[in-house]
């Protein structure tokens, strides 16, 4: 099954444009990797957290899932490091570190 | 029973909206339209007509208004005039690229500087390349005529173009004349009910608008005028579907009595009626002319003007509009670029009178025949002819 | 996860993002994050009229979308004409019985140059024609998305690039341009104003001005890290402190009533709220002092009103 990738301007010719230019499928930007963005990246210490979730609240890319366990997971797919999330956590559990060079 | 009554173009546009049974109307007043939007509030305001009624705050408004009620699947319909047009130039480019089916009356008004609110067609050359099909109307039947079959093309799904019918201010909106009304079972035949197939609904919800990086524009762009070129065909299929059922005929070019003829003039307009009197007159005499009434501005029915024009010697194209520093003449220009690429060109001369409610009679036509003969024959340092302007008109110079 | 809201206190906020994560706005945005929880606030029943800025170019660049809502932008002067559009259109099909009556809010999406300057008079139209819609005015105090000009919005004393700061120029020489003023002039049901740093009063706000029958209006204070010159971690600090120093009080007009939301006995000094921010840091001490005191004048105002014409 081939891999879903964000659309771009490149992938259309004049007849594959749809009529007005209208985007008839919802959220397809959301393959995007902002992720890619980031230059440091949050870590949560689950000892401090308390699964308050404002960080799930005030994470501006809505990185920032509710996981199975009840504590909160960043998904680093779009997560662009703003570090919103380390300044808001009431227990100072999450630390922004500097990604790894590649 | 269809009525025979007397209506000033304006009510009759309105009328045809009426019958058309538009859900919204969003206008702003400006002479010498007011009569359209008045009609239509009153129609409202009295139960004759269900929709809703916009007094926006501009025309620029009025236009925005039409765009968001199309885009919900609302039969949509405005009218403005000259500067009004002009206001709303930003916002009319947007209407057919995002194939937004909105149908507007434009009464033909000169544009400012100096203000004039009498008509000329300088509000119509403007909006050219907006994208928009155009329509012009000789008569107030062909107003109410016009209008009605502008909502059947606008809204055909393999259309989905605005639409805009021009009728020239004060000659046409103000003067009464007789207009034949239909029946409201006939204008239901003809007009189907307005299917947006691309609906904004928040049970499928879908992006309108989004923007173009360069890496798409073009093709956006493309694919729209390619849509706008194959709309010719459903343009001309309304027109045979309104004969068969209205009796009455229209095409985008329409000759009158033009077989054989050396002479041909082009015009636009309420102007032609007068035009094709002069042609009557100088026939009479046994002169060899014709007329070429344009009714489709847009998409420019080149196939057919040049079927037309080809067999002439001489077209003399009427404007009522200066293009400053160009052409002169607009349609003139554009007439010359559909005959450009023909072996056996007849020459193209270019007039241009009738500018902010300067009137023109017959004997004004029958002038611009002689005098376009003329300068077909000796050529002329003017790259356009006038007529009816006090003082000779020199330094007309490319 | 199958976890459909998450409960905060006596708030219950859906898990349910309007807007697909992916979107390009900068890193440590104010504005996107207010407006997810507006989306959250708003739920999936709505339209979307969007005005061209950065909500309208980060979300929508051909051939993709961020929107799961149905969305339409135009043009960047005409928003609040758009949705007036919308609004009588819907109104009218449901009317004729074209489409089936149900629950649909009209919502205008805009920034402060596309509302307080070049929309104004599209907004003062639909207002004044009272037009059932909620009006959402995202202010960065700037046009943000062409490279940080200034608009009628820009606080007295910003660095700007169309309003810099120079040997012989402060920035920005004008007064904010006070648009919940403007939108109380016109006797609309509601006007509010919110900020994302109180995320809660944001939510309520939209969803109170969702429902209102006729014009609403909210005013959504919007840190810009990357316009405003400060850390991309910082925009929930600043907005508190826009509303703890008086600079962007959190109050709402009901019907000409006035109610502040957060009021303190004292108010932090301005030059806290200052301080962090680049654009501002060219501003000498007497600068600072004239802010602080229209501050307090303003501030004084307010709740003069409050007293006057209390909710």
């Amino acid at each position: 099954m081939a891999e879903k990738r964000l659309k771009t301007g490149s992938d259309f010719t004049w007849r594959d444009m749809e009529v007005g230019n209208i985007v008839t499928e919802a959220g397809n930007a959301g393959l995007r990797r902002t992720g890619d963005w980031r230059s440091r990246r949050p870590i949560t210490d689950k000892e401090k957290c308390n699964k308050c979730g404002l960080c799930w609240l005030y994470c501006p890319d809505a990185a920032i899932k509710l996981s199975e366990d009840g504590y909160y997971e960043t998904d680093l797919f779009y997560c662009k490091g703003c570090g919103i999330c380390a300044k808001v956590c009431p227990r100072a559990a999450i630390t922004m570190v500097e990604e790894e060079e590649k | 029973m269809s009525r025979r009554i007397g209506l000033e173009a304006s009510f009759a546009a309105a009328e045809a909206a009426r019958m058309a049974d538009v859900d919204v109307i969003a206008a702003y007043p400006i002479t010498p339209q007011t009569h359209v939007p008045e009609r239509l509030a009153e129609m409202v305001a009295d139960g004759e007509l269900n929709a809703a009624y916009i007094p926006v705050e501009s025309e620029h408004s009025a236009m925005s208004v039409c765009l968001g009620a199309a885009a919900v699947g609302a039969r949509t319909f405005t009218a403005t005039a000259g500067p009004g047009l002009e206001y709303m130039h930003n916002v009319l480019y947007v209407a057919p690229s995002m194939r937004l089916p909105v149908v507007m009356v434009v009464v033909n008004r000169a544009l400012s500087a100096p203000l004039s609110i009498w008509g000329d067609h300088s509000d119509a050359m403007a909006v050219r390349d907006t994208g928009w099909i155009q329509v012009f109307c000789q008569n107030n039947q062909e107003a109410f005529d016009m209008t009605l079959w502008a909502f059947r093309v606008a809204e055909d799904p393999k259309v989905l173009f605005p639409v805009m019918v021009h009728f020239d201010g004060f000659h046409l909106s103000h003067v009464t004349e007789p207009v034949i009304l239909p029946e409201q079972e006939e204008v239901d035949r003809f007009l189907p009910r307005f299917h947006y197939p691309f609906a904004l609904d928040p049970d499928k919800p879908m992006t309108h608008g989004a923007f173009g990086p360069p890496d798409i524009y073009s093709e956006a762009k493309i694919a729209q005028e390619v849509a706008f070129r194959k709309s010719k065909k459903v343009i001309i299929r309304g027109l045979a579907e309104f004969a068969d059922i209205f009796g009455r005929h229209y095409h985008p070019v329409e000759p009158y009595r033009t077989e054989g003829a050396k002479t041909l003039l082009l015009t636009m307009g309420s102007f032609s009626e007068t035009a094709k009197i002069a042609i009557d007159r100088k026939k009479k005499s046994g002169e060899s002319v014709g007329l070429i009434n344009l009714r489709l501005w847009r998409p420019f029915p080149f196939q057919e003007l040049r079927r037309e024009l080809k067999k002439a010697e001489t077209i003399i194209v009427f404007d009522r509009c200066i293009s400053f520093g160009g052409p002169g003449g607009a349609v003139c220009s554009e007439i010359r670029s559909a005959l450009y690429g023909e072996s056996e060109k007849p020459r193209v001369v270019s007039f241009i009178g009738g500018l902010g409610g300067r009137d023109m009679s017959v004997e004004d036509f029958e002038y611009v025949v002689d005098r376009g003969r003329e300068i077909a024959a000796v050529g002329s340092e003017e790259l356009f002819a006038t007529v009816g302007i006090r003082g000779e008109v020199t330094g007309i110079r490319g | 996860m199958t976890e459909k809201a998450i409960k905060f206190g006596k708030n219950l906020v859906t898990t349910e993002e309007f807007l697909a994560e992916g979107h390009s706005f900068c890193t440590g945005c104010g504005e996107v994050l207010a407006l997810r929880l507006a989306c959250k606030a708003l739920g999936r029943d709505v339209i979307i009229a969007n005005a061209t800025g950065c909500i309208e170019v980060c979300t929508s660049p051909l051939p993709v979308t961020s929107w799961r809502v149905p969305w339409i932008h135009t043009l960047f002067e005409n928003v609040a004409a758009t949705i007036s559009g919308v609004e009588a259109g819907l109104g009218i099909l449901m009317k004729k019985g074209r489409i089936p009556e149900r629950d649909i809010k009209c919502v205008a999406v805009a920034g402060d140059g596309g509302t307080s300057d070049i929309g104004m008079q599209a907004l003062s139209g639909a207002f004044e024609r009272n037009h059932d819609f909620l009006y959402l005015c995202f202010d960065n105090e700037a046009y943000m998305n062409t490279g940080i000009q200034r608009s009628s919005a820009t606080p007295y004393g910003a660095s700007t690039t169309t309003a810099p700061a120079g040997k012989f120029s402060i920035g920005q020489i004008t007064w904010k341009k006070d648009m919940v003023k403007i939108a109380v002039a016109h006797n609309i049901p509601y006007a509010a104003t919110a900020c994302p740093s109180y995320p809660f009063d944001l939510m309520n706000k939209v969803r109170k001005g969702a429902e209102i029958k006729g014009p609403a209006y909210v005013h959504i204070f919007s840190p810009c890290p990357t316009g405003w010159r400060h850390a991309s971690d910082l925009a929930i600090e600043i907005g508190r402190l826009a509303v703890e120093t008086g600079i962007f009080p959190l109050y709402e007009v009901e019907n000409g009533r006035y109610k502040l939301n957060v009021d303190r006995p004292n108010l932090k000094p301005v030059e806290e709220y200052l301080k962090p921010q680049g654009r501002f840091r060219h501003l000498l001490d007497e600068e600072i002092a004239k802010i602080q005191e229209r501050v307090n004048e303003d501030y004084a105002k307010l709740k003069a009103n409050v007293a006057a014409l209390p909710a």
